[in-house]
């Protein structure tokens, strides 16, 4: 139903589960994709699966550096970036009073600093061609809280308001910007979970399972997709009912 | 007009979209020219690349006409 042919996207974080997953779902509806990550081996894997129309470019979105780098290199692979998603993620957890600085400051700069350097850079090309999708992955927790993740919750929610502002911006452009939250997902970080904590984790989802990165890919498939022009500012909620918001 | 005006003018006509010789040294970016305050800031980035010059927004916000980008651009550059 999309058709996202001469479109090119940049996926963060594609060397996980999800990033893998939404940059093959952008790629098989049509767009060129190129698949950022700090391990190169998941990424030439990814790549030599997807054949043409992929690019790959290793980025530490730690280093503020790589990051400006990061986007002229995409640009310079495919001419000009129209989908920027921003799935790059990381989690340093820990409760509260034991939370150490650097862990605050680590999530806060890969979570949140890097989607808002990326997506000001890529504004620049988007308001000159007059199109632009930008999707922040976003979390459940950003909305509801997690106990031992103060930082990664307040960096996720930090991408949801950070959206509906660049939101209001750029809608006269034909540039929207929105968030997919996934909820519990099948990914090596749920994989490592015990049978007693995967159940209890089950207990709060009225589905009864975990969701895919293929349902998180969809949503973001719909999101750049030109028919979602008129959706701009929200973010869309992919997590089994676990949380109705 | 010199030539930082001929190269300003051409920036105004190609970004905003208007007719030559609407692009006066007096005209107004947002009164005369249409543009709205993404445009705005979109013109100075383009003059910025164009004369290799940075604005710094307290500047950006003084230039309101097409003559007012090039006297400060023809003082930056100059």
């Amino acid at each position: 139903m999309f058709d996202l042919t001469g479109l090119s996207a940049l996926v963060t974080g594609a060397s996980g589960g999800i990033g893998g997953a939404i940059a093959k779902a952008l790629h098989a509806h049509g767009a060129t994709v190129v698949i950022s990550g700090t391990r190169q081996a998941p990424l030439d894997e990814l790549a030599a699966s997807l054949g043409e129309r992929v690019h790959i470019a290793t980025a530490n979105l730690s280093d503020r550096a790589a990051v400006d780098g990061l986007l002229q290199t995409a640009e310079g692979q495919t001419g000009g970036i129209d989908i920027l998603v921003n799935n790059a993620g990381i989690t340093r957890d820990g409760l509260f009073m034991r939370m150490k600085d650097e862990d605050w400051d680590q999530v806060i700069e890969v979570n949140l600093t890097s989607g808002f350097r990326l997506t000001r850079a890529a504004l620049k090309g988007m308001m000159k061609r007059r199109f632009g999708r930008i999707i922040g992955i976003t979390s459940v927790v950003g909305v509801t809280g997690n106990a031992g993740q103060g930082n990664y919750a307040a960096a996720k929610a930090g991408m949801i308001g950070m959206t509906k502002a660049l939101a209001q911006e750029v809608a006269t452009r034909n540039i929207t910007a929105n968030c997919v939250a996934p909820g519990f997902i099948e990914t090596a970080m749920t994989d490592a979970l015990n049978e007693k904590q995967r159940e209890a984790a089950l207990a709060q989802v009225p589905a009864g399972r975990l969701g895919t990165g293929e349902e998180i890919a969809a949503a973001c498939v719909y999101l750049a997709s030109r028919e979602a022009a008129y959706v701009t500012g929200q973010t869309l909620h992919v997590n089994g009912g676990m949380a109705m918001i | 007009m010199s030539d930082v005006a001929e190269r300003v003018k051409k920036i105004v006509i190609e970004h905003l979209g208007v007719d030559a010789e609407k692009v006066t040294l007096e005209a107004s970016f947002i009164e005369d020219l249409g543009a709205d305050s993404l445009d705005t800031v979109e013109l100075v980035m383009a003059f910025e690349e164009e004369f290799g010059v940075e604005i710094p927004d307290d500047a950006a916000e003084t230039i309101l006409t097409v003559g007012d980008a090039v006297k400060f651009l023809e003082k930056a550059t100059g």
